[in-house]
């Protein structure tokens, strides 16, 4: 049965999605994401949906779940490298993905990951609230 | 009905030539179409003619025999919308065939005067409702224009131009509909994604008021910027826009929004770590010295 790798970079975990996503590998993914992230204690987990080209309403909860997922687990999720055209059907599907935090390329995603796990949480609540 | 088709079809030869001498008189516009073409449309058009009426035995020109004739006016209409034609030249260009028809009728003199008039009136409904596709066929050309030229316009209004590194900045002037929300945010995106760009500066300077509509189509876009990876920032709120905002109860909590542009840049730079500095060998403008640190 195909799956979707889960890798593992120090305290992180990386996620390619590079196939079509269909209902059965989301669930499976939730499941392997939810199981790593307790068995080897991660920080983060990074989601690369660059080669992704097609969404649904299905797709876009089930990466916010895994965003809310991780969350409980301690663990902050970055979902990177979304199509313009991933974003407007989103945007269009009411779905703003309000837990998940994005970024523009892998390595800036790793930036942020890295940026949030050296900080405590009230850290970054001034950060933000800084700007 | 027939007979008129033979009437036609005989005098088809004076006919045209009257038909040119009077659009001549009237409107030919010389300076647009050449002679030879206007003859070359004038024959096509009493050859459709002929057969419209041969085919369909009426004046009703909506008949499958009249296709042909249809097709042509269309054509010809189109054609001179294009080349800028006013809508009564075009008209008249099948209006003056009226009379060398009426001549071309009292010449033949066949029938009784009940007949002739019952043909006169055939060709003279069968001319107006030509007349009429002709006009309509023109507005439609016109209309097409316009449309286009408003998807050109369309697109040449949205421009994102980058300003830093990594800082994008969108000058939005005039009216946001839907389908120019949908052209913005897609070259936005495009662009963010092109340029690697962490920012993006969407300034509302230049839209002339901002309904609950445009701030949802405003939201939409930074959403989708958001989904991406880019921070947008709104600037140029006019105080009158302000005021709208409150009025109209648009939840811009969750939006960075500015007063200008230059303080949505200067925000950006800081964000992304950057800060500009005056040279310290740079003169300070003695007057500005004198009222105090407005620089700062």
């Amino acid at each position: 049965m195909e799956r979707i790798p889960v890798l593992r970079m120090g305290p992180l975990l990386l996620i390619t999605i590079q196939i079509d996503m269909h209902d059965k590998l989301a669930l499976q993914l939730q499941d392997d994401v939810t199981q790593r992230i307790s068995e080897w204690g991660s920080t983060g987990v990074l989601i690369d949906i660059s080669s992704l080209e097609i969404v649904d309403s299905f797709i876009g909860r089930m990466l916010a779940n895994i965003a809310a997922m991780s969350r409980v687990l301690g663990a902050d999720t970055v979902v990177v490298g979304m199509q313009p055209a991933v974003a407007i059907t989103l945007v269009e599907l009411g779905m703003s993905l309000p837990g998940v935090r994005t970024a523009l390329s892998v390595e800036a995603g790793m930036e942020l990951l890295y940026g949030a796990s050296s900080l405590t949480q009230s850290g970054i609540a001034d950060e933000r609230s800084e700007a | 009905m027939n007979e008129l088709a033979e009437i036609v079809s005989q005098n088809e030869k004076q006919i045209s030539t009257e038909w040119l001498r009077d659009m001549e008189k009237s409107t030919q516009r010389a300076d647009l179409i050449g002679k030879t073409e206007l003859e070359e449309q004038c024959r096509r058009l009493l050859n459709a003619v002929v057969s419209g009426i041969k085919t369909s035995g009426s004046a009703d020109i909506s008949l499958p025999g009249w296709n042909q004739a249809r097709d042509l006016l269309v054509e010809i209409s189109g054609a001179r919308a294009r080349l800028g034609f006013s809508s009564s030249e075009v008209a008249t260009f099948v209006l003056s065939l009226k009379q060398p028809l009426f001549s071309a009728i009292r010449r033949s003199g066949k029938g009784t005067q009940d007949q002739l008039f019952d043909m006169v009136w055939m060709s003279t409904e069968l001319l107006d409702r030509l007349a009429l596709l002709t006009t309509d066929a023109f507005i439609a050309a016109r209309e097409e224009l316009i449309t286009r030229q408003q998807q050109e316009l369309l697109e040449l209004s949205t421009p994102v131009v980058k300003l830093w590194d990594d800082i994008l900045a969108l000058p939005i002037i005039g009216t946001l509909d839907s389908a120019r929300t949908q052209v913005v945010m897609e070259s936005l995106l495009q662009t963010v994604v092109a340029t690697n760009s962490k920012f993006a500066i969407i300034d509302i300077t230049g839209v002339p008021t901002v309904d609950t509509l445009v701030a949802q189509h405003l939201l939409k876009t930074i959403t989708a910027a958001r989904l991406m990876g880019a921070e947008c920032i709104i600037s140029g709120v006019r105080p009158q826009i302000a005021q709208t905002i409150v009025h109209l109860g648009i939840n811009l909590e969750d939006v960075i929004t500015k007063a200008n542009l230059a303080d949505a840049f200067s925000l950006a730079l800081h964000r992304s770590g950057r800060k500009i500095v005056r040279e310290a060998s740079t003169q300070v403008n003695p007057i500005s010295k004198l009222f105090g640190k407005r620089e700062d």
